[in-house]
């Protein structure tokens, strides 16, 4: 259950204490959440981590393995990321963004999330500290990769869940034959159970006892954004924030790159999103707190919808450390953000993706952000996870069906071409 | 009166071993303060060195976060069950 490594080991944020590698992530003496350290001397001694290995490696996470916690030995099975990077000159065309860029994890495989990411790197670990089985607390998009991955790897998946996420999540999860248990409570409330579970079985919760592990995976969206522009840091970062984690990794990751000499160090500003039903890190940061106040989650962005963010705090510090911001978007607003990016850009997010999208266009609209800076909007899931938030906006598609006539068609498109005015007018009074 | 305070397996080092107490403690300062007599080493555990409750401990009550309730003019009832649980959690028992 424990195994040493040269390069990287568990380490306290708070009291420096360090802890090998084990499935453990608070700190026994202070309680603060662990991190992994690596050392970056050794791994500059060796020489593994450079653009031309990276650009010799696979096209997923595994070609920046090198600064990945994986143990020795283990052979890469999924090919997870390495998603997109486009050019978004049509959104920004509309917000008034010269230099803007979508990081695209809703394509992001197996499952269609950035969770991929962050799943292959914990179940390696879970493999070799021995777990059989594995599970999470989850909004969603966890619950899916992990069932996924554990059954690609042969591992048995337990995963918890509040009951009300959407459909869509729920299947996408049972469909792996996973065992699921749909918790009578909000995401807060199934995360305080798996701490609980963690202490009485022998599981391998990937965000729980894992989470140190789990949370490095997320670094590779840093790597990937700073490769794809071709070695050069943006000079902002758009992120969704849930638990408070994937802003920091990717800052990490930055941070590494720079260490390492494989970018130019530059300022890069971080800004997070949030769904104002639940937002309790951009309240945070809006204030200048150093520390968080825990919301009840009312939003349609349930993938966002941690009310007690676990890295919430530092995240908060980390954003104003880099000059950056954060700022949340009500229900219809992250809905408009969603049809923005598919309009614009041929993107469907789910909406989550539509909180950034609408956040983006708010720091443009608000001058933090300026039109000619470079900026990574990231897009972290995918829409056909959350149809149901775009339900009653497209009912004119089942209004009628035409006949197969070519005057049926006629008539039918230029009622749609005009239908703001009046494509399907109230029948007439009689009389 | 009484309430009964649930500990995660990570404090039980701290108090010979046992997952649950009983306490007559009013509210939550008076909660601290029995633990700070009763069980010296957990309290040191939960609090930093100033002598306030650490930021990565939430106290439940019932399910319910503390804040929620009011925090500490929150007044326990009768039977109320109170969690101690590090906000960061998990995986401690097999830490030497």
């Amino acid at each position: 259950m424990e195994y040493s490594c040269q390069t990287y080991e568990l380490k306290c944020n708070e009291c420096g204490r360090r802890f090998g590698n084990r499935p453990l992530s608070g700190c026994p003496d202070c309680l603060a959440p662990l991190e992994i350290a690596y050392d970056l001397d050794i791994i500059r001694k060796e020489g593994k981590f450079t653009r031309a290995n990276i650009a010799a490696g696979p096209f997923n996470i595994w070609r920046y393995a090198a600064l990945l916690p994986i143990p020795e030995g283990f052979q890469p099975d999924i090919p997870v990321g390495f998603t997109p990077l486009v050019r978004a000159r049509g959104l920004g065309k509309r917000i008034g963004a010269d230099n803007l860029y979508v990081k695209n994890d809703a394509v992001c495989f197996p499952t269609l999330s950035f969770k991929d990411r962050v799943v292959s790197v914990a179940l390696a670990n879970a493999q070799k500290f021995g777990f059989t089985t594995v599970g999470c607390s989850s909004t969603g998009n966890l619950a899916n990769s992990v069932a996924a991955q554990a059954a690609r790897l042969g591992l048995k998946a337990t995963i918890l869940i509040p009951a009300d996420l959407e459909p869509a999540k729920i299947l996408n999860t049972l469909v792996y034959g996973a065992r699921l248990v749909r918790i009578d409570g909000n995401y807060d409330h199934v995360n305080r159970l798996c701490t609980l579970i963690a202490d009485e079985y022998d599981y391998g919760f990937v965000n729980v006892n894992l989470r140190p592990y789990y949370a490095e995976g997320s670094k590779t969206q840093g790597y990937e954004i700073a490769e794809q522009l071709g070695w050069k840091l943006p000079d902002n970062v758009v992120c969704p924030m849930a638990g408070g984690s994937l802003i920091r990794k990717i800052r990490k990751a930055f941070n590494e790159l720079i260490a390492l000499g494989l970018v130019e160090d530059k300022p890069v500003r971080f800004f997070g999103a949030q769904a104002t039903g639940c937002s309790p890190i951009s309240q945070s940061v809006r204030n200048g707190w150093d520390y968080i106040e825990p919301q009840r989650p009312n939003t349609i962005a349930r993938s966002l919808a941690i009310g007690n963010p676990a890295d919430g705090p530092a995240a908060s510090k980390m954003i104003r450390s880099t000059g950056g911001w954060a700022e949340d978007v009500s229900d219809v607003e992250l809905v408009a953000g969603i049809q923005e990016l598919a309009e614009t850009e041929g993107i469907f997010t789910e909406t989550a993706g539509g909180v950034t999208t609408a956040v983006t266009a708010r720091l443009y609209a608000q001058g933090r952000i300026s039109g000619d800076e470079t900026t990574v909007v990231c897009i972290t899931g995918n829409g056909l996870k959350t149809t149901d938030a775009l339900a009653h906006h497209y009912d004119h598609i089942d209004v009628r069906a035409i006949r197969p006539r070519l005057v049926d068609f006629v008539d039918y498109i230029a009622a749609l071409d005009c239908q703001d005015v009046d494509a399907f007018p109230e029948p007439a009074l009689v009389g | 009166m009484a309430i009964k305070i649930i500990l995660p397996t990570a404090f039980v080092r701290h108090t010979d071993g046992q997952k649950q107490l009983s306490s007559d403690a009013a509210n939550l300062p008076a909660l601290i303060l029995d633990i700070d007599k009763n069980f010296p080493a957990l309290s040191t555990q939960i609090k930093d060195e100033s002598g306030k409750l650490r930021r990565f401990i939430n106290i439940y009550v019932n399910d319910e976060d503390i804040r929620f309730l009011g925090g500490d003019t929150y007044v326990f009832q009768d039977g109320d069950e109170v969690m101690l649980i590090p906000s960061i959690a998990g995986g401690t028992a097999r830490l030497s």
